[in-house]
């Protein structure tokens, strides 16, 4: 079918503003909305820039706003989109361009590192591996699936009025530590997230279940962050 | 623009990760990576990560030795791969400590599973050896590796796309590269560089790899004047979902799927009797391409079924998660209702550039160093995976032998010091020269339309199965796609994060040692391993029991050079699973 695309495009070096482009391309409905992308640059015009690397889901280059709504372009099947021949696509929403689809992204980056995102545990390990249960394990299995794609935290409204919010991203991250029973940074960790742009600035809006191209509750653990807050128990 | 660190490390996967987190303790380290870390392909990598900890079931180190070196069809040289077994344990403790989240097993250690090739009592039946994180194994190291970075304030240049190595009188001076979000050219000035850079599936149509797996690291190796190891032998993973090749982990026949021909018949029962499915990958390859070229292809087509159906929904979401979420998103297969349509889908280089096993790279393949130049991960071969690697090995080599290229580059500036070798300007202009010229010239010849040429070319004719005549004639495509690339036109003249550009380096490196790969499988008269030559069926240990060296010369052609296998305790034999 043809699909007529409406990108938006931004090149630094050239344009004032952002601006949108039209191009028509033909694609099956189980094709990607990649795909269309790679149809653009490929064979129409090779200025577009996009990110992209593994294609199927798991490295998290290339989430993009589609007809709205944040996704990995690798994964949105063009047969599942709302409106199929009609198609805007436009980059990551809150975060500044750096050219067309591409977003600058340190700002999500830092807040990410803020909330310590790696094993504290300053006890001498054991010569073989620390024991951990089956039941541990699965407290934060589904917050490790992260992909670290950024659909999520900017989709977030919360985060939209204050940029200083450290957004479900980093928050989810925060609890697969918190909540692993190897870990001993806890009580440091909460002390992070307890204040205004930490984890009291999530209003539940559940914009970022919805974005989360894996699928995690990612509203569901930062409710429990908040009960770890308030009870100091883990 | 020129930037100065003691070491510069190319690559952000498990290889280059971990070789920072080494050498960062001691030195001034940048990692240069042309993604942001956390997308290296190492996240990509599924089933598990082997070590012989005997977790689930009895295991020794030395099974795992034996393993390799078989899997490997004699071709690993045996003090590599020992050193590589041995590591295992430790590194799989270390992974572990650092705070990957494994599965784990009912007594709360890590969890293990059957993988192809990986077996009890020297090859009786399959052992429960590869550790797991669901199927997302790759992720979850390469996440707790970048972590541990982060808290140890490794410095990373991310988005800066290698370009040319600088390196003179076989000692390296730096790196040039390009750092796109900013739009400009940078020159690391450097006593040490080393190579993560992983592998190239994307030479081939149907491939597992990322889009970012264009093998810069080799294009840029045989730029510099040094020889490339063992490039005929490719790996075709054998359930790559038909059409796409996406990967679909060798974990998904360890946790008991079946492999089905158009009639419902486990084939694999014919090729490896003892094994079945869990066979090497090389051998379920071939077994899948000859079943589909005698005609019991599924409907005809050039695939074959992976049946999980048997399994039940609860162990495939427990266990295999990840495949059961794309299956179903992008070719809308549900696994627990039906099979997976399958071919087998380039997915690993076993050759890459030459190195010892303190990964030091080799001048002449053999034995002389480049002083400063090191390599480690899918991009080098130190050979432990020989004619073909296991399954779970690559997770293992790349952590392993990173962070022995830490400790030995390491080692190498306790003794010489710090002091860089003299800064080569005039091969910085040059190398700048030629990004210059491939910007702005002005040909016919479109970026895209040669790659698929080229992908188009390996797909059919350099393969699983090879013969002679079509590999002359993938020879002359890719000498003829070389001389058409000289003649590309790109549409972005800008400087700021120009893909345009960085896909036609990428091509470009691409068409720097896809030659290595066609002439050498051209060249080796015998099948081993992953290079299987209708033409020469069987192996020959008289005259081919020896690795490759193709070194490219001034005039264009490849010279072959020859090194002897390391044998140190497991005689080559006939191998049967």
């Amino acid at each position: 079918m043809k699909i007529n695309l409406r990108l938006f495009r931004y090149n630094p070096e050239t344009d004032k503003k952002p601006h949108y482009q039209h191009y028509t391309v033909e694609a099956e409905p189980t094709e990607k909305v990649l795909d269309l992308l790679h149809k653009v640059k490929w064979e129409q015009d090779g200025t577009l820039a996009f990110r992209r690397s593994c294609a199927h889901g798991i490295c998290g280059s290339c989430a993009m706003t589609v007809n709205g709504e944040n996704m990995l372009t690798c994964e949105a099947l063009i047969g599942n989109l709302k409106k199929q021949q009609s198609i805007t696509i436009e980059p990551l929403p809150s975060l500044p361009v750096i050219k067309d689809l591409v977003v600058d992204m340190e700002n999500f980056y830092a807040k990410y590192k803020i909330i310590k995102p790696y094993l504290i545990n300053n006890s001498p390990p054991p010569p073989t591996e620390r024991i951990q249960s089956v039941r541990e394990q699965r407290i934060i299995d589904e917050s490790t699936w992260c992909i670290m794609c950024g659909a999520c935290s900017t989709s977030c409204p919360s985060n939209w009025s204050n940029p200083d919010f450290l957004g479900p991203a980093a928050l989810l991250k925060a609890y697969r530590f918190i909540f692993d029973t190897r870990d001993e940074g806890a009580e440091e960790r909460l002390n992070i997230l307890d204040h205004g742009d930490g984890i009291w600035r999530c209003r539940t809006i559940f914009n970022c279940v919805e974005a989360c191209p894996k699928e995690i509750d990612v509203t569901y653990h930062l409710s429990q962050l908040k009960k770890a807050i308030v009870t100091r128990e883990i | 623009m020129k930037l100065s660190h003691d070491v510069v490390i190319v690559g952000s996967g498990l290889a280059g990760l971990r070789a920072a987190l080494e050498a960062s303790q001691y030195y001034n380290v940048a990692v240069v990576s042309k993604l942001f870390p956390l997308r290296s392909h190492s996240g990509a990598a599924q089933g598990g990560i082997a070590a012989a900890l005997a977790n689930e079931e009895e295991d020794y180190i030395d099974w795992h030795f034996f393993d390799t070196v078989k899997g490997s069809d004699y071709l690993g040289d045996q003090d590599a791969i020992e050193l590589l077994v041995n590591d295992a344990i430790p590194t799989l403790y270390e992974l572990e400590h650092f705070g990957t989240p494994f599965s784990r097993t009912p007594e709360g250690k890590i969890a293990q599973r059957k993988f192809g090739g990986h077996t009890k009592h020297y090859g009786e039946a399959a052992v429960l050896r590869a550790c797991y994180a669901a199927d997302r194994t790759g992720h979850v190291i390469l996440h707790t590796l970048y972590e541990q970075c982060v808290k140890n304030n490794v410095k990373f240049y991310n988005e800066y796309y290698a370009i040319d190595l600088l390196v003179k009188d076989s000692i390296v001076r730096g790196l040039v590269a390009y750092d796109m979000p900013n739009g400009r050219f940078v020159a690391f000035h450097s006593k040490v560089v080393m190579f993560g850079t992983g592998g190239y599936g994307r030479a081939y149509k149907i491939t597992s790899n990322a889009h970012a797996n264009t093998g810069d690291g080799l294009g840029i190796t045989v730029r510099a004047g040094i020889p490339l190891e063992d490039m005929e032998f490719v790996q075709f993973h054998p359930t790559g979902i038909y059409g796409y090749g996406i990967l679909v982990t060798e974990g998904a026949r360890g946790e008991g799927g079946y492999l089905l021909n158009n009639d419902g018949d486990r084939f694999m029962k014919k090729y490896a009797p003892k094994v079945m499915e869990l066979a090497p990958r090389d051998l379920v390859s071939r077994s899948i391409w000859t079943e589909i070229n005698e005609g019991r292809g599924i409907d005809g087509k050039r695939c074959v079924h992976l049946d999980l159906r048997h399994l039940g929904a609860e162990r495939l979401k427990e266990r295999l998660p990840e495949i059961m979420g794309f299956c179903r998103k992008l070719v809308g297969v549900d696994p627990v209702k039906e099979p997976i349509p399958i071919e087998p889908t380039a997915h690993y280089s076993m050759g890459g550039i030459p190195v010892t096993v303190d990964a030091q790279v080799l001048a002449d393949g053999i034995n002389k160093k480049v002083e400063g130049f090191y390599a480690a991960g899918e991009c080098a071969c130190v050979s432990v995976h020989g004619a073909n690697r296991l399954g779970t090995n690559s997770l293992l080599d790349a952590v392993v032998y990173g962070r022995r290229a830490g400790k030995s580059l390491v080692r190498f500036l306790n003794e010489n010091g710090t002091v860089k070798a003299d800064f080569v300007e005039d091969q910085y202009k040059a190398s700048l020269d030629r990004v210059d010229k491939i910007k702005n010239n002005t040909g016919n010849e479109k970026v895209s339309y040669l790659r698929t040429e080229l992908q188009n070319v390996m797909n059919e004719k350099v393969g699983v199965y090879r013969d002679g005549k079509p590999l002359e004639e993938a020879l002359e495509k890719v000498e003829e796609l070389e001389q058409r690339f000289k003649n590309i036109q790109i549409d972005d003249k800008g400087s700021v994060f120009n893909t345009d550009l960085a896909e036609a380096l990428e091509l470009g490196n691409l068409l720097d040692f896809a030659q290595h790969i066609v002439a050498g499988a051209l060249n080796r008269h015998e099948s081993r391993g992953g290079h299987a030559r209708i033409d020469f069926p069987k192996r020959d240990d008289k005259d081919w029991l020896k690795h490759t060296i193709a070194l490219r010369k001034d005039d264009g052609s490849l010279e072959f050079t020859y090194k002897p296998v390391v044998i140190t305790k497991f005689q080559p034999k006939e191998r049967t699973y």
